[in-house]
């Protein structure tokens, strides 16, 4: 047998999602982005972020260089904590079986085969969640060690396994986080394993556990409820008397307490004090399923104590209210058959306000929510309902893409009407630039091989300057022009023309090596200025590839994305409305079930009243007559 | 008489059931409609993984498209750990020219508070160096106004330029904003 416990469960353990604490220690903005989005339950854009740094981490050929390194444990959980908490529970349960699936360490590897077994109970698949805690082995991190056996105790007791349950909840009663649901847990184990007795002291214990936070209170009242019904059940009204008692009367169990406690008064016939619980109950919330009862209640107390006359007003009352409500639930039912109930339910403010709920029943036309509080409350209609806002969510994203991909187009096609008529000139006048430079860069490049040379073959020559290689050219001319001439003038002249040439020699010579450093230091100066050509040639081939980067060869990519945001919309708007229906029909069969409850409940308001009357009658004839 | 007794075991029949409801998944009862209400879900989970992969395809494509890594420059703020300040807004200015403006909602501040970092502005700059304002806007603890502007240089290169602000409250006794490279 399968029971299922599931809301204690998952209502605890979806609470223990936590993500890492980076704080001081961040080193990838990006990771630090998705997380600032899933603090605000931002989960789509979470996932847009983590799993388009995870794709590029992974794509890396070095991945320990980029800063995601530092996070990747974290990360690759967080990836399948966003999946959850936005409720695609196969990719999530992939995601986390990646990880266990590879190299990581024991520690690591057991936090997530206890977040896959989460997944599993969470889908109420728990051989599978009993399977994924099997994994476990070796060290457990200290955070999740208690977790992981509330767990295991949880799916024990949803399996029908309640010793094996009680076994693990009982250690875990000392742990402050855990002490009010480990207990009442326990003593519901119990009482599944037929251990009346021991589960009545148990829930007694959890009865009476200090509790400061609105969890604890409640769990706390819970036990206490329940513990009534079973000590009633044994017929001991007096201690069930002294359990419901410890029920706060502004809890929310609070209207199942004062019924319960005037009905413990009224199996030992002490009517007058069952009515004071159930003269406060029947004031309060008037679409309250308790508070309905105690409507038959309270006058069936009267009659009992022979006050016919009152008994017969109350029942009067009774029926009256019991016929506002049906017109209530009717009003309920057209409401959502005209689709304001769905239409309440995706209001922004609905979402924003954590008592939306509450708030619907102020809104005009929508249904009275309170009749459907119960069923709201259920993690398949809270699934139902996240849906369905989810895919709100995802129709408005794709329609806004859809507008985006024509803004697309025109800046694509305004820069293509830009840069188009511009490029060319630009083209023509970098080729020219470009062979310009490339000559000057040559050039530069034999200087060089040149200077080196020189190094071991010196030619002084090439060292000369402007002057001396032109006065050089004269001499040489004058020599040419005296060669052959013997007079005693041309003798002189070729003399003073050698010696010309001897110290125009000499001091190429001697001034070789200072002239050679200087060439080279002037060589060297012209570095920086070709460092600075070459980073502007980069900078103008990166800015001019940039140009036509902008909006050459985006239209197979626009065109595909269309295509595709095209292909979703409809079916986004396919399952929203089978959703929408279903919860629509789901709402409609919920107050269907109230309604025939409220009639079954005027019917007997009606036969009583009757009755009532005639006695009130008699009574008072009888009166007469003595 | 009769007519009572009814009507008591009636009552006490329902208030018996009403409290074995607790505990126990409420009132949706295995069903045609619970099934096709997780039939759906898995086909919800399939849009949304989808609609996903399209999200990110367009946000590569957006980034190409409006701030190539050339120029791309984005600016992201966190939250010194543990400060307790309510940082109300943050102004940024670039080179001189207002870029962000951003006022912070309750649920902004705690996922920064709880170590979150928000991309607050991107843009594109040229190569180079680039004067960075930043302007902050909060509370002390005592609920007392603050502002604080600082001045900071950052060069972008080629690859897209990452600049981390990190700011603490007057009260925290860390600097006031730390800017930060990736």
């Amino acid at each position: 047998m399968r029971t299922s416990y599931r809301l204690l469960g998952v209502g605890l353990t979806l609470g223990l999602a936590a993500y890492p604490a980076v704080g001081a220690d961040l080193k990838d903005l990006y990771f630090g982005e998705a997380l600032y989005h899933a603090y605000q339950g931002q989960y789509f854009e979470a996932l847009q972020r983590l799993d388009a740094e995870l794709a590029q981490y992974h794509g890396l050929d070095e991945p320990v260089l980029d800063t995601l390194h530092y996070h990747i444990n974290g990360a690759e959980f967080s990836v399948g904590d966003f999946e959850l908490n936005y409720r695609m529970h196969r990719r999530a349960g992939r995601a986390i079986k990646a990880v266990l699936e590879g190299a990581v360490d024991p520690a690591v590897r057991n936090e997530a085969a206890f977040r896959l077994a989460r997944i599993h109970f969470q889908k109420d698949q728990l051989d599978d969640a009993l399977h994924a805690l099997g994994r476990i082995e070796g060290p457990v991190p200290p955070a999740i060690k208690d977790d992981v056996e509330f767990l295991r105790a949880n799916i024990y007791m949803a399996t029908g396994r309640p010793a094996e349950a009680a076994e693990v909840l009982k250690p875990l009663r000392s742990d402050p986080s855990f002490a009010g649901f480990a207990s009442y847990n326990l003593g519901i184990a119990l009482l599944q394993e037929g251990k009346s007795k021991d589960a009545i002291e148990q829930l007694d214990k959890a009865g009476q556990l200090k509790a400061e936070d609105r969890a604890d209170l409640a769990i706390r009242d819970k036990s206490n409820l329940v513990l009534a019904t079973l000590l009633f059940e044994s017929a001991d009204p007096d201690k069930a008397r002294l359990s419901l008692d410890r029920v706060r009367l502004d809890g929310p169990f609070s209207n199942q307490a004062l019924l319960r406690a005037g009905w413990a008064e009224a199996s030992t016939e002490h009517y007058d004090r069952a009515l004071v619980p159930w003269n406060i109950l029947v004031e309060r919330e008037p679409t309250d399923a308790a508070v309905q009862e105690a409507m038959l209640a309270v006058p069936h107390a009267y009659a009992s104590l022979n006050v016919n006359g009152r008994a017969a007003v109350m029942y009067d009352r009774a029926l009256t209210q019991y016929s506002a409500q049906i017109e209530r639930v009717d009003a309920s039912i057209d409401s959502i058959n005209g689709g304001r109930f769905l239409n309440a339910l995706v209001r922004e403010e609905s979402r924003q306000d954590k008592d939306w709920v509450i708030r619907l029943r102020s809104l005009p036309d929508a249904p009275e929510t309170y009749y459907l509080m119960e069923l709201m409350a259920s993690h398949d209609f809270q699934t139902a309902l996240a849906n369905y806002l989810d895919l709100e969510d995802l129709r408005s994203k794709l329609t806004t893409w859809q507008t985006s991909f024509d803004a697309f187009d025109d800046l694509i096609r305004l820069r293509g009407g830009n840069y188009e008529p511009l490029l060319p000139s630009v083209d023509a006048q970098f080729r020219e630039l470009d062979s310009r430079m490339h000559l000057r860069l040559e050039q530069r490049k034999q200087l060089g091989k040149r200077l080196h040379a020189m190094l071991t073959a010196p030619r002084p020559d090439y060292l000369a300057t402007a002057d001396e290689r032109i006065a050089g050219e004269r001499i040489a001319v004058i020599e040419k022009q005296l060669s052959g001439v013997n007079t005693q003038t041309a003798i002189a002249l070729r003399e003073r023309a050698a010696h010309l040439h001897g110290a125009l020699t000499w001091r190429l010579e001697t001034e070789y090596h200072e002239r050679l450093t200087e060439a080279y230091v002037h060589l060297n100066e012209l570095n920086q200025y070709v460092d600075a050509l070459n980073r502007q040639y980069e900078a103008f081939v990166r800015v001019r590839q940039a140009a036509t980067h902008s909006y050459v060869g985006y239209e197979d990519q626009i065109e595909r994305l269309r295509t595709r945001v095209s292909d979703a919309l409809p079916q986004v708007n396919g399952l929203m409305t089978r959703q929408g229906q279903l919860i629509e029909t789901v709402a409609i069969n919920q107050l269907k079930a109230r309604r025939e409850r409220l009639v079954d409940q005027q019917t007997q308001a009606r036969y009583a009243v009757a009755d009532s009357y005639d006695r009130a009658a008699r009574a008072q004839t009888g009166g007469e007559e003595h | 008489m009769a007519t009572r007794n009814w009507i008591t075991n009636t009552l006490a029949s329902v208030s018996f059931a009403a409290l074995l409801w607790v505990g126990s998944s409420p009132t949706w009862a295995e069903s045609k409609d619970q099934k096709e209400m997780r039939g759906l879900d898995e086909q919800v989970q399939e849009i949304k993984s989808d609609v996903l992969a399209i999200a990110q395809e367009l946000s590569r494509l957006e980034e190409k498209l409006l701030f190539p890594s050339g120029t791309q420059v984005a600016v992201f703020v966190a939250v010194a750990e543990g400060d307790p300040m309510r940082l109300d807004a943050v102004r940024l200015q670039v080179d001189g020219e207002l870029v962000a403006h951003y006022i912070y909602s309750f649920k902004e501040l705690e996922a920064l508070r709880k170590g979150g970092v928000q991309r607050i502005y991107v843009g594109n700059v040229s190569t180079g160096d680039h004067q960075l304002d930043v302007l902050v806007d909060g509370k002390r603890e005592g609920g007392a106004d603050f502002s604080h502007t600082e001045h900071f240089t950052f060069r972008k290169d080629v690859k897209p330029k990452l600049v981390g602000l990190t700011l603490a409250g007057p009260d925290s006794g860390k600097t006031p904003i730390v800017l930060g490279d990736w």
